[in-house]
């Protein structure tokens, strides 16, 4: 046993509004530089749909994640390492930036120059990267937002499989969902196993995946080894780009921009332990419908003393193993069972966890032709279909889905009889087997969802990033430093010249279009 | 060409340009890694990379070797295998078929380059001049080919050969074999030595990155320790 910890990431979509606050935090903070203007480290997709960029979860098309080959060993899905680096003069399983989006800014300073005309002046949009006037965007980060679009096309959405599709169409049938995306920080990371330069790596002390600017070389590989399309190419500075876990401020304790400005207050983060020795034993489960289980069964109950021991053994601070037995992610996950990894079937093993939402009944079922079973109400009867849910979180196995499902439900009207009606039915959580005190905690965190039990995150202990412990070189080394940077001392990477190439573009995000020459 | 400005060329020349080339890289290796990179294009534009991609990579990696075998290889040791007019044969046909794929990629690499407004707009200078640099190379080195058929006996092979030797093992007197060689080989071996020169300050430096410790690497994944 090799015991290693993770700050995981859980988002309870059930409480999503779909508001994009985390998706546009994120962006200002971390995106917002010329190349990258595309690219949405956080964004939020209404489901069904077939997203951004598009259709990036049939991995027929991309070829991401991994593959489990007749010998029971797992590889790239877009070949081993000869097959891999045979694509790298061109790429065939690269997205063009149309699949995500042409960047484009609005060219504002026409509303104040136009002069007199006939017509108001409008701001017409114009590309980001050749500054042309395009005639109208075509494709963005929630480009089907609320069910935008004809069904016909969100319709092949993936999730869609071993699903009578058609009905959805329908106006009395139709249903949705957001599903907010970011870097899943897998345990199994497939840019990373992709990336010929070595310069994605996962960091032992947080799992953290990060891309090192340095040693990145631009192969691109990493673009179509990740299944979940979160590694953006920087068109401008020729590297790849990711979703940082905002790991400043995890080092620091803090949640991540886009947990901390979530509205909804439906992301959490917390401490998992889990046994590195297993990873590629888990990943590789003949059945891909077995993989959420194997997934889980790789973590650690942070409570077990033979856990405890082997942690600290493997270099686990003590405060990141209390953090362990608070971490709401381990109760979600593990305890409650409510909380799921996203595709699991791509073989990453996944950090990032979703709580499926619930959904109105049926309308039949407020006509009074109820089918219950006389305590809570048949999730088969919920608008989204189970099913549905499955394809996106257990590779299409129900059971689980139902069991989380049933349990919130059950959580709401166990709820419901104790404020509303004033007497809790203790026939409701027997009917789902909770006990009184699990169904309190549930309600606290997953209901109340009070700041101090979203965010249990300790500090990162620098400290013990020597040989011994408080090896003062190390640990005070970087102090006073400029931090975050491009590898060009602490200029923060904007425009200079250089004789090894200067940028070709200035950031258009202040609305500036791009002059054509 | 008098022999003072043929020494400049052919002797002096190709040290300052080397010694730039490694200089440089060493340089902008250490101060500017960041800039470290391939400079790929496919994802702005796809169209065109499958052929003009494979076949220019292809193609100008078995030429470079080709060259360097070739060159480099003493005439002592090659002639235990072939004779200079078999060798020369041989380096007109390989180089002519790697020379004709790489063509056809640059073509349409440049092309691309030139034509296409995503992939215009968001080119550097040094982008531009590299690919149009390669371009007139590769032009004047197919162009040798017939230059060299006018020497069935691999003669001109063997005062290119012996100049490349000289330089390299640091002896005098390199520029002279060189010296009555048509003007073509003169040309092609100048503006080789020119990519030497700008080699730091383009994208070329990605060669240097061929990703060959990939293949070493033990398993797929790479966990960094605190720190």
């Amino acid at each position: 046993m090799k015991v290693r910890a993770q700050i995981g990431m859980v988002l309870n979509l059930d409480k999503c509004i779909g508001c994009h606050t985390c998706s546009v935090t994120c962006k200002n903070v971390w995106t917002s530089r010329a190349g990258v203007e595309y690219a949405w480290f956080n964004n939020v997709e209404t489901k069904p749909g077939v997203g951004y960029p598009r259709n990036w979860e049939d991995q027929k098309q991309w070829n991401g994640g991994w593959t489990r080959k007749s010998s029971g060993k797992i590889q790239p899905k877009m070949g081993g390492k000869f097959r891999l680096l045979s694509k790298i003069f061109a790429n065939p399983d690269l997205p063009e930036i149309d699949d995500y989006y042409e960047p484009f800014t609005f060219d504002y300073a026409h509303l104040q120059t136009s002069g007199e005309a006939k017509d108001m002046p409008t701001a017409r949009a114009h590309s980001a990267i050749t500054g042309k006037r395009m005639e109208k965007p075509e494709w963005g980060p929630n480009w089907e937002e609320i069910l935008g679009g004809e069904f016909e096309k969100r319709s092949r959405d993936y999730n869609f499989k071993d699903i009578e599709k058609e009905m959805f169409g329908e106006f009395e049938n139709t249903f949705m969902m957001y599903l907010p995306r970011l870097c899943e920080h897998c345990l199994n990371p497939a840019c990373v196993a992709a990336c010929p330069s070595g310069a994605i790596y996962k960091r032992e002390e947080d799992g953290i995946v990060l891309i090192d600017q340095d040693k990145c070389r631009g192969w691109r590989m990493c673009v179509s080894g990740c299944p979940y399309k979160k590694i953006y190419f920087n068109w401008q500075s020729g590297k790849s780009e990711k979703c940082t876990f905002c790991y400043p401020r995890i080092e620091n304790g803090e949640p991540t921009v886009c947990s901390e400005t979530c509205v909804g207050r439906i992301r959490y983060l917390g401490v998992m332990l889990y046994d590195a020795d297993r990873i590629e034993e888990a990943a590789s489960i003949a059945d891909e419908k077995d993989l959420y289980e194997a997934q889980t069964d790789i973590f650690l109950n942070p409570s077990d003393p033979e856990v405890i021991a082997a942690a600290k053994r493997d270099g686990v601070p003590d405060s990141w193993l209390a953090a362990a037995k608070k971490s709401p992610v381990y109760k979600m996950a593990m305890e409650w069972k409510v909380a799921f990894p996203l595709h699991p079937e791509y073989r990453t093993l996944p950090m990032v966890w979703y709580i499926p939402p619930l959904s109105p009944i049926q309308s039949r079922w407020e006509e009074g032709q109820l089918e219950t079973d006389g305590v809570i109400p048949d999730v088969s009867k919920l608008r989204i279909p189970v099913k549905y849910l499955a394809n996106l979180l257990t590779a299409g196995k129900e059971q689980p889905v139902t069991h989380a499902l049933e349990r919130m439900l059950a959580m709401r009207a166990y709820m419901r009889t104790k404020h509303v009606d004033g007497a809790p039915d203790q026939g409701i959580l027997d009917h789902v087997g909770l006990d009184k005190p699990t169904v309190e905690d549930m309600y606290q965190i997953m209901a109340i969802a009070n700041y101090e039990d979203r965010y249990v995150i300790p500090t990162n202990h620098k400290e013990y990033a020597g040989k011994t412990p408080f090896d003062n070189e190390l640990a005070f080394a970087t102090r006073s430093e400029c931090g975050f940077s491009f590898g060009d001392g602490c200029s923060g990477g904007e425009m200079k010249k250089s004789l090894f190439g200067t940028p070709t573009h200035k950031n258009t995000l202040n609305g500036q279009i791009r002059r054509q020459k | 060409m008098s022999s003072y400005i043929n020494e400049l060329l052919f002797g002096i020349y190709p040290y300052i340009a080397i010694l730039v080339m490694i200089l440089g890289c060493i340089l902008r290796y250490d101060q500017d890694p960041y800039s470290w990179k391939a400079d790929s294009s496919q994802l702005l534009r796809s169209k065109g990379m499958r052929w003009g991609s494979n076949l220019f990579h292809i193609g100008i990696i078995l030429l470079f070797f080709g060259h360097l075998v070739g060159l480099l290889t003493p005439e002592a040791i090659y002639h235990l295998v072939m004779s200079a007019a078999v060798k020369q044969k041989l380096a007109m046909i390989a180089g002519g078929i790697f020379g004709a794929m790489c063509f056809i990629g640059l073509t349409i690499l440049l092309w691309r380059r030139i034509t296409d407004p995503r992939i215009r707009a968001t080119s550097k200078f040094a982008d531009i001049l590299i690919l149009v640099i390669l371009y007139l190379q590769l032009i004047l080195g197919l162009a040798t080919i017939p230059a060299s058929a006018q020497h069935p006996d691999g003669s001109s092979m063997i005062a290119l050969a012996n100049w490349a030797q000289h330089i390299v093992t640091f002896r005098g007197g390199a520029a002279d074999f060189v010296m009555g060689e048509a003007f073509i080989f003169k040309a092609h071996i100048f503006l080789g030595l020119t990519i030497f020169l700008i080699f730091p300050f383009t994208r070329l430096v990605h060669m240097f990155s061929a990703p060959v410790k990939y293949i070493l690497r033990p398993g797929y994944q790479i966990v960094r320790k605190r720190g």
